[in-house]
């Protein structure tokens, strides 16, 4: 593809390390972390806290998608129900001014609630960078009971065997080369 | 850190899970419902719940050809059974809601063993309700008029009126409640791709929209899913609160009043608690998850029941006084008649099966009985049936005027379309059960985790070592 030439390049394979409880992860991912290995990730069945300090994991920034997008909801919704009631065709009901601000917040706020939340979970499909079918798994028990910590390949000057015997020495399940 | 150190505490003193049990038990137990073929006991149960729905399907289809007139609903009683129904389905789904959002923003651990069916039950108890406004409408052919849309007759709907803002709030509840619901579901849906083979792979790989529990993936997961749960705690006080102005803004006695939002909202939580409490005795027994599902989860919500229960209590009685005290004579009547009128006995049922049945919940032994929370609670959505019946029917059937008097009589068709209902909601339900993980593995991983260190820091048994498979 044409937008291929501007993207980084993709690691072709890295290595996997895999443990038995979160807390064999989270030492191991502290000594890989002063041994300076790049674009580490963990795979966990579940989040486990504190793991993104060590990865140098950076904040969401899917709240900000929420704030925006129910403020921007809010704002249509009410947009909306003023031009209807006001300028489209206006009708008096109930004696009421054509833009009776009151009457007019239930559905403002439900808009405001309805675009923010299908909004959040938008962004957190697209931050997640999902549906991705066609990546693979790399290990069937990472959804079940193994914590699995994961060093990419960095580029020519990656060192498999440094890798493997810091990682080695903090008590793996077991360590393996995956293609990704 | 003391906050932390409070909830490990909590923690440590009733762990809300067997530490002895590894990561992997979780996935095996939680899947093993999904991965064998139904008992008998379910096939009845469904047998029942369907037959019940296509029963409904039925009247309602002869409605659709005789019109509302088969139905008890007449002059001066226009909103009966339907409607009744509609606030009653409503109200039950509140109940998810409060476990999944409102527990979680104030960290209360022990929803997790308890969220998903919760959630379940409420898109399963608003699909429900989303059924009665529009078979009350008569001509439900022409539902999509509520929708506002550009139209040839160039009519927009009336944005002054609760009935629109109904519409507004129960699709945004549903729809929010299902993204909530299937946000918690992806990671377990990985779980249960990587666990199974052939077909069932590839539908739960599709579900699971290729999820790989990436930490970079749950850093955005973890506040994507704190963001909706923001947006669903007001949202599911805004629905009921909606629902309580279809009455509170008519000028009607008995449904004039300013205390309607909370008192509904109070009666909602109550009642899909009670729900709650019913589906879980019986999902815990039938699938074998009483170490996951424990009596402490039930208790806990007994107390809300409890809690609840006295708030609508309360809620009664305030109403009432203010309308002896309001020196309003319609008021008044309206109240008096409530309570002795031809509908006494709605009254007092809502009255018993509220406010008195569930003070037994007061004692610890009770409250962690399963008989006695098993009839209390189906006690209790019995009583809140009736709340609905008592405050849309007594306050319709006898107003201003003596001349506008009558008595309601709902029909066999009226009965046959509720007794669906229930059919309809069993049916979505039993099937959840059987398809989709009725407890968060992910989540309760967490828990276990915590009660593991709990129990070994105590010198207990922990099973900190895993089961090394490979």
């Amino acid at each position: 593809m044409f937008l291929d030439r501007f993207r980084k390049p993709q690691p072709k394979r890295a290595i996997l390390a895999l443990y038995g409880d979160p807390d064999r992860l989270l030492s191991a991912a502290a000594l890989a972390r002063e041994h300076g290995f790049q674009g580490m990730d963990a795979f966990t069945p579940y989040p486990v806290h504190g793991l993104s300090e060590m990865l140098g994991v950076r904040k969401s920034w899917v709240p900000y998608v929420t704030l925006v997008m129910g403020l921007t909801g809010a704002t249509l919704g009410l947009t909306f129900e003023i031009w209807t009631s006001a300028y489209d065709w206006p009708i008096i009901v109930g004696g009421k001014p054509f833009i009776s601000l009151p009457a007019f917040i239930p559905v403002m706020f439900e808009s405001g609630v309805l675009i923010g939340g299908t909004m959040t979970l938008a962004a957190l499909l697209l931050a997640c960078g999902l549906p991705n079918l066609g990546k693979p798994i790399l290990d069937r028990d990472l959804t079940n009971d193994h914590f699995g910590l994961y060093v990419p390949e960095t580029g020519p000057d990656w060192n498999e065997e440094r890798i493997f015997s810091v990682l080695r020495k903090t008590g793996p399940i077991d360590i393996k080369v995956v293609r990704v | 850190m003391s906050e932390v150190a409070a909830l490990v505490q909590t923690e440590a003193a009733a762990p809300l899970i067997d530490p002895r049990k590894s990561f992997a038990d979780v996935n095996t137990d939680v899947s093993a419902p999904l991965e064998r073929p139904p008992g008998a006991l379910w096939k009845v149960f469904f047998g029942i719940s369907a037959s019940l729905f296509l029963l409904m399907v039925i009247v309602v289809g002869y409605q659709m050809k005789k019109g509302l007139g088969i139905l008890g609903i007449n002059h001066p009683v226009g909103w009966g059974v339907y409607i009744t129904n509609f606030v009653f389905w409503i109200g039950i789904g509140h109940a998810g809601t409060l476990i999944s959002a409102i527990l979680h923003l104030f960290r209360q651990r022990w929803r997790t063993a308890i969220n998903r069916s919760a959630e379940a039950m409420t898109i399963f108890a608003v699909m429900t309700a989303g059924l009665f406004p529009l078979i009350h409408l008569g001509r439900t052919w022409f539902a999509y008029w509520l929708i506002p849309y550009p139209n040839w007759r160039f009519l927009w709907v009336n944005f002054r009126s609760p009935l629109v803002w109904d519409v507004f709030a129960v699709s945004t509840y549903f729809t929010i409640s299902l993204c909530f619901w299937y946000t918690g579901l992806i990671p377990d849906f990985a779980s249960l791709r990587d666990r199974s083979a052939g077909w069932r792979r590839a539908i739960y790989g599709a579900l699971s929209l290729g999820w790989r529990g990436s930490e970079r993936h749950w850093q955005h997961y973890e506040r994507a899913y704190m963001m909706l749960a923001g947006l669903a705690t007001p949202l599911v006080l805004s629905v009921h609160s909606v629902v309580s102005f279809d009455f509170a803004t008519a000028v009607l006695p008995g449904w004039h009043t300013t205390i309607f939002p909370p008192y509904f909202v109070a009666g909602a939580i109550f009642s899909g608690f009670a729900m709650v409490v019913t589906l879980l005795v019986i999902l815990r027994k039938v699938f074998h998850m009483e170490e996951y599902i424990t009596l402490q989860h039930l208790e806990n919500m007994n107390k809300i029941i409890l809690v609840t229960g006295m708030m609508v209590g309360y809620a009664y009685a305030t109403e009432f006084f203010v309308a002896l005290y309001s020196n309003n004579p319609y008021e008044r009547f309206t109240f008096m008649n409530r309570a002795t009128g031809p509908f006494f006995w709605a009254y007092w049922t809502m009255v018993t099966c509220n406010v008195v049945v569930p003070q037994v919940f007061w004692f610890k032994k009770l409250r962690r009985s399963l008989p006695v929370m098993f009839v209390v609670s189906i006690l209790v959505n019995v009583g809140m049936w009736f709340e609905r019946f008592t405050i849309i029917v007594t306050s319709l059937h006898r107003d201003f005027l003596p001349v506008n008097w009558s008595y309601y009589k709902p029909t066999i068709f009226d009965w046959s379309v509720t007794a669906g209902s229930f059919g309809f909601f069993f049916m979505w339900f039993l099937l959840f059960c059987r398809v989709f993980p009725a407890i968060s593995m992910a989540e309760v991983k967490g828990v276990l985790w915590t009660a593991k260190k709990n129990a070994a820091a105590k010198g207990q048994p922990s099973g900190r070592e895993p089961a090394h498979v490979s």
